[in-house]
């Protein structure tokens, strides 16, 4: 019996070896499944990567994307399923697991240290020294070839929170690079860089394919996955729908695939006449943060009832400053805001709500939630004060949780809970639906949305743009500020160009094109002075 | 009834509550190897003390809960709103003498003389509060810092004012005189112990918190500040005003305490509490943080936190008497706080153990949904494309 187990041994040792050899797959999770309390994130899921392909990760959110490459980067334990490299099964515990079978990612928010520079963020955790000395001179050497070679032109000398979000991407994608890692995991890399910064990153992608590395690529962005993907798995509820060659599918399918139904890309929107000046913005500056001159300067602009104005822009051209002068996070230099008639410059936030503002915030996490809280105590954070909410200081629970169902049954918030959820644990989409759904069935006669749907797959987006486009037919007036040019043509009936703290245009979207708006934005062209 | 159990082990109080024994727990085998180090032969009989010997004295230990629980109950009513109230010392030493003040000083009619100076201690540990709150909420100054501050100033300005006042101190003996009995508070009638209506007040207190943080907006703005600044801001909550309401409560609270604890009857007839201005400061404060991290800044975890750390300090007199310093006390309670800081850490495992016994008993049941199980080969998701010796592998595995 023992030398048959021997025996049996070696011919098991031998197919082994054949696999490593064979193996046309880097990575495989095969039957992966992970269970949160209330949810099922990953539902026997199996996902190859080939060597040397670019394999995109497409589904809406709380689909179970992240949660799939959180697995894989050891951040969570699969509660049952197998990882294999090379064919050979490996067990990743933590990141540092990861790290050293070669798997590298970028996450959604970065995890840089802010006050450090670029070279010393790149080398953090695998310092080159000697003796505990740094060797920052051969460290630099290394990080400036690696730029050189894939075109991620960094200064390795700058303090991350002086340079753009785009910059500090390419950091992100150094540090992997240090790392010599061959599997680059990249979790919605484009939802915060510009039309340009997008080009560009497709194009360092596409050069990492031709050097051998393979890439996981999650995105929400069809787009995308058919300028750069060679293959697609597609997700849907935590279940996995399928995986298919790009080349020979479409966006109409990946997009059915993805959210279950036929997803219509174009905005419908019937024709208004816009009413009265519901907010009125006059000689608007607003102090920077980062430097000493205004953010903001000088800027006027109505919007009436009835309509839908977007702020168009890229990111960092005062757009944050001028919506927080609007909502009262912040106090302007100069100028007036006037809503709905009454004087609002130096009003608290308070009272510009009373008045007939509704905010979505442009940071869900920051401004938006209380996380910590339930969901229904997160659907009352506008109005837990309204006599229908409270008695003499006393929280109505019924009410409240009356009205959260109420909510959550009209928007569809899905969450594992209910009521009773705890905001934390929701997805990013539904924690938005959630903000959207108080913000706009609260009173309001303007509503303003900054970037409501950043991050969000395209089943939410259209949700959301229809929500808009609802509000603004019941005669509202609604401010809306986007990053996304698609999303600026598709929805808006007047856009509003922003550069460097100034409107430099006002254009008709049924009259120009995304080309023209693209040098607005850019400040190759300006009408107003 | 097992979904009972999950729901009950899912709360976050039952984890709080399960992480609070755990710590307990590892504190008092901490005590024990101590005992065991320090002299082998009587650290059963030690323990033993130190585990039962509070209950000789029940008495005494909710005498001497009644400070600690005020405080804890300072230090973890900030703590919701995500204020670090350090200063629960000197609003204690504060509260006691403003209490002390009137009851020298002020001669009303007796039956509400000790109410007056109960009020006054509020009003001392308010005042107390109020000023880190006030620079916190307008000039932004750090509530640590300045209320660390408060404690060395108030403690210093009571010793400087009582040492000055020829009615309240008696230089020769270096102590407070005797209250007045009319000042010192109802007692509960158990014998031989200091026993009396403060700790019926602190747990009406405490209850009332309670009944503010869940069930009122003011607490529901408190506990939104303290989870998330930004969208308490975003909300329109006016924060300045509810720091400054927070620090003022929690003061007062701690004042209180200061008061409960001079204003005890004395169980010598024409004695009472007194105080000793020796320029330090009020260890029933830092106490409080203890019991506040214990109890989870619960206020009716409070309760039994404060309970729980009076009575293993009466325990601890008593192992003197095997020859153990009473030190070995503040050993274990320094164990138990230590450990109280994973404590959210270890709440998390427990669940789980329950989770864990709750799954592996629906396996028997129900075979084919066992999560450990490895992958029997391939399911049918896989696509087409598929690799022969993958399947012979997973065979093998």
């Amino acid at each position: 019996m023992p030398h048959a187990c021997l025996r049996l041994q070696g011919i098991l040792g031998q197919i082994k070896l054949d696999e490593v050899s064979m193996s046309e797959y880097i990575i495989e999770m095969l039957n992966i499944t992970k269970e949160f309390p209330g949810i099922l994130a990953n539902d026997n899921i199996t996902l190859r990567l080939k060597k040397g392909e670019i394999h995109a990760l497409l589904g809406e959110n709380g689909a179970g994307k992240s949660t799939l490459m959180s697995i894989l980067f050891g951040l969570y334990q699969a509660d049952s399923g197998e990882i294999r490299k090379n064919g050979v099964p490996v067990q990743i515990r933590n990141p540092n697991d990861a790290n050293a079978l070669g798997i590298g990612m970028v996450h959604q928010h970065f995890k840089l240290v802010e006050i450090f520079t670029v070279l010393e963020n790149i080398i953090l955790g695998v310092e080159p020294n000697k003796l505990g000395f740094l060797k920052m001179k051969e460290a630099r050497e290394k990080v400036m070839e690696l730029s050189e070679k894939y075109g991620l032109r960094v200064n390795p000398d700058a303090v991350i929170e002086k340079i753009s979000v785009g910059m500090q991407q390419r950091v992100e994608i150094l540090k992997m690079l240090f790392r010599e890692n061959e599997i680059l995991i990249f979790d919605e890399p484009t939802a915060v860089l510009t039309p340009q910064e997008i080009d560009e990153l497709m194009e360092i992608m596409r050069g990492f394919k031709k050097e051998g590395k393979s890439i996981l690529f999650i995105t929400h962005k069809l787009n995308e996955i058919m300028a750069v993907a060679d293959r697609c798995t597609v997700l849907w509820k935590g279940k996995c729908v399928g995986t298919v060659e790009v080349k020979n599918t479409s966006k109409e399918e990946l997009s059915r695939m993805m959210v279950g139904r036929d997803v219509s890309f174009e905005v419908e929107k019937k024709d208004m006449e816009p009413g009265d000046v519901v907010l009125s913005v006059r000689n608007l500056s607003v102090p920077s943060k980062f430097h000493k001159k205004n953010a903001v300067r000088n800027v006027s602009f109505d919007v009436r009832a009835g309509e839908i104005v977007c702020i168009a822009g890229i990111d960092g051209n005062g757009q944050t400053e001028l919506v927080s002068a609007i909502t009262g996070l912040e106090r302007p230099s100069g100028g007036t805001i006037t809503l709905c008639g009454k004087d609002i410059t130096r009003a608290n936030i308070r009272t510009r709500s009373k008045t007939g503002m509704s905010h979505i915030p442009e940071d869900r996490h920051k401004h938006g939630l209380v996380l910590d809280y339930t969901l229904e105590q997160n659907m009352v954070l506008q109005r837990y004060w309204e006599p229908e909410f409270q008695n003499k200081g006393f929280i109505k629970k019924r009410n409240v949780r009356n009205y959260a169902e109420m909510l959550i049954e009209k928007y569809d918030v899905r969450s594992g809970q209910g009521p009773l959820t705890i905001a934390r644990s929701m997805s990013g989409g539904n924690q938005q639906k959630a903000i959207i759904a108080r913000e706009i069935d609260k009173k309001h006669e303007l509503l303003v949305a900054v970037q409501p749907t950043r991050g969000l797959d395209i089943g939410a987006i259209e949700y959301i743009h229809k929500q808009l486009v609802a509000s603004r037919d019941a005669g509202k007036a609604v401010l809306l500020v986007s990053l996304e040019l698609d999303e600026v043509m598709a929805v808006s009936d007047r856009i509003l160009v922003i550069y460097e703290g100034e409107i430099v245009g006002e254009l008709d979207p049924k009259k120009t094109t995304v080309q023209e708006l693209g040098l607005y934005m850019s400040g190759a062209k300006r009408d107003i002075a | 009834m097992q979904l009972d159990i999950k729901k009950i082990t899912k709360s976050n109080g039952f984890s709080a509550f399960t992480s609070a024994l755990l710590a307990i727990g590892l504190g008092l085998v901490c005590g024990f190897l101590v005992m065991l180090g320090a002299s082998p032969e009587n650290s059963l009989y030690g323990f033993q003390t130190l585990l039962f010997g509070g209950m000789t004295r029940l008495g005494d230990v909710v005498y001497y809960a009644t400070p600690i629980i005020m405080t804890g109950l300072a230090v973890g009513f900030a703590f919701k709103m995500g204020l670090f109230n350090i200063g629960a010392s000197g609003q204690y030493t504060m509260g006691m003498f403003f209490a002390m003040y009137v009851g020298f000083m002020f001669k009303p009619p007796e039956s509400i003389h000790w109410l007056l100076c109960m009020l006054a201690g509020l009003v001392g540990g308010i005042l107390w509060g109020f000023i880190p709150g006030f620079f916190k909420a307008l000039l932004n100054v750090n509530e640590v810092i300045t209320s660390i501050m408060f404690n060395y100033i108030g403690m210093y300005l009571v010793d400087m004012l009582i040492t000055k006042n020829s009615t309240m101190y008696i230089s020769i003996k270096a102590r407070t005189a005797y209250l007045p009995a009319s000042a010192q508070m109802p007692s509960l009638g158990i014998r031989n112990s200091g026993a009396n209506i403060s700790f019926i007040i602190a747990l009406l207190i405490a209850v009332i918190l309670f009944i503010v943080l869940e069930m009122t907006i003011f607490g529901y703005e408190l506990k939104a500040t303290g989870y998330n600044k930004h969208a308490s801001i975003y909300a329109g909550m006016n924060g300045k005003r509810n720091i400054i309401l927070t620090m003022m409560i929690a003061g007062g609270l701690a004042g209180l305490g200061g008061a409960f604890y001079i204003l005890s009857p004395s169980t010598i007839p024409g004695a009472s509490m007194t105080y000793e201005p020796i320029n330090v400061i009020a260890s029933n404060g830092f106490t409080g943080i203890a019991v506040a991290l214990l109890g989870s800044s619960n206020p009716l975890g409070i309760i039994f936190s404060g309970l729980f750390i009076s009575y293993i300090q009466r325990s601890g007199s008593l192992v003197e008497l095997y020859g153990y310093k009473p030190e070995i006390i503040d050993i274990v309670i320094a164990v138990i706080i230590y450990f109280s800081a994973f404590a959210r850490l270890m709440g998390m495992a427990i669940p789980r153990l329950f989770k864990g016994k709750k799954s592996r008993h629906s396996e028997s049941h129900d075979d084919a949904s066992e999560p450990d199980n490895p992958p029997e080969g391939p399911g049918e998701e896989i696509p087409a494309s598929d690799n022969p010796a993958v399947e012979a592998s997973g065979e093998g595995a």
